[in-house]
């Protein structure tokens, strides 16, 4: 199990240097629209896993208004690069974003009961926390169309508020 | 009592209603006060409201959100829908939105 953390905690460390690194050219329109959609569908799997797994009514609440705020929000996003005519376009951030969840998932199956409530939750806040930190830092800010950059910065809303969810949700299971 | 005088008032402000009701989304003139969310935000956040009176919280969100009172009372409001409350003596009160708590709104109960 030792490994596994260490796995998820590198991965996720990659996806921090992968979001962050000021290094990094910034993301076009198309390559923005797959991170953003990507890192709905990301969170949407994940609380699909917590409501199969966790009997807690806080956690499986809070597991399905993550699968129902981001199934609306990439619906719109849908919306909108077809309205706007981009087609989403993969790369390494929404590559490195997978595989790091891939890896969460995987860590997070093997737990059972309040374990899991425990690691998902944390996780949850992490992750959350990780994706306003890239909507600020570098998606909200490289956006070309106006109609993209306001839709990603109510997803910065929503993320944020997911966050303070989660972090509620984190403090009751203590 | 002058409830005749209160709606003769309220027939002449509705001659420019449309307008006024945009300007100041606080108040309506039916009695209920209406709380609009757009966005993941409550519109207006703060309103004044006397007991008695209702507040309707219309959620223009394809999301849903509370209206949560901490240690008190809970409104849910569906996705694209409205919910209401009947404002109590006790409800000058903040509150916020229990699945997205970075929403938040402010109740003042007025004499
Ligand atoms: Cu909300």
């Amino acid at each position: 199990m030792k490994s596994y953390l260490i796995a998820g905690a590198s991965a996720l460390l990659l996806v921090a240097t992968a979001i962050t690194a000021p290094a990094q050219v910034k993301p076009t329109d198309p390559q923005i629209a797959h991170i953003a959609y990507s890192a709905g569908v990301i969170d949407i799997e994940t609380a699909k896993l917590a409501l199969s797994k966790s009997t807690n009514d806080q956690v499986k609440e809070f597991a399905q208004s993550m699968v129902d705020d981001h199934q609306a929000v990439n619906e719109q996003a849908l919306a909108l690069v077809e309205k706007l005519g981009v087609t989403p376009e993969d790369n390494a951030t929404s590559q490195a974003l997978v595989t790091a969840a891939d890896a969460k998932r995987a860590e997070l199956g093997k737990l059972d009961g309040s374990a899991f409530d425990t690691a998902y939750v944390a996780n949850e806040v992490a992750y959350h926390k990780q994706v306003n930190e890239a909507l600020e830092a570098l998606l909200i800010p490289s956006a070309q169309d106006a109609e993209l950059k306001a839709l990603l910065e109510t997803g910065l809303k929503l993320f944020q508020g997911h966050q303070q969810h989660a972090e509620h949700v984190a403090a009751e299971l203590k | 009592m002058n409830a005749p005088h209160l709606n003769r008032r309220h027939l002449l402000i509705s001659g420019g209603a449309a307008l006024i009701i945009r300007e100041t989304p606080a108040r309506a003139h039916n009695g209920a006060v209406h709380v609009t969310i757009e966005d993941l935000v409550f519109l207006p956040a703060e309103i004044e409201v006397r007991t008695g009176e209702t507040i309707e919280w219309v959620n223009k969100d394809r999301m849903a959100h509370t209206a949560t009172v901490k240690g008190g009372w809970e409104v849910m409001i569906p996705a694209g829908k409205t919910a209401t409350r009947v404002a109590e003596a006790g409800d000058s009160v903040d509150y916020y939105c229990r699945f997205h708590p970075n929403m938040k709104g402010r109740i003042t109960i007025v004499a």
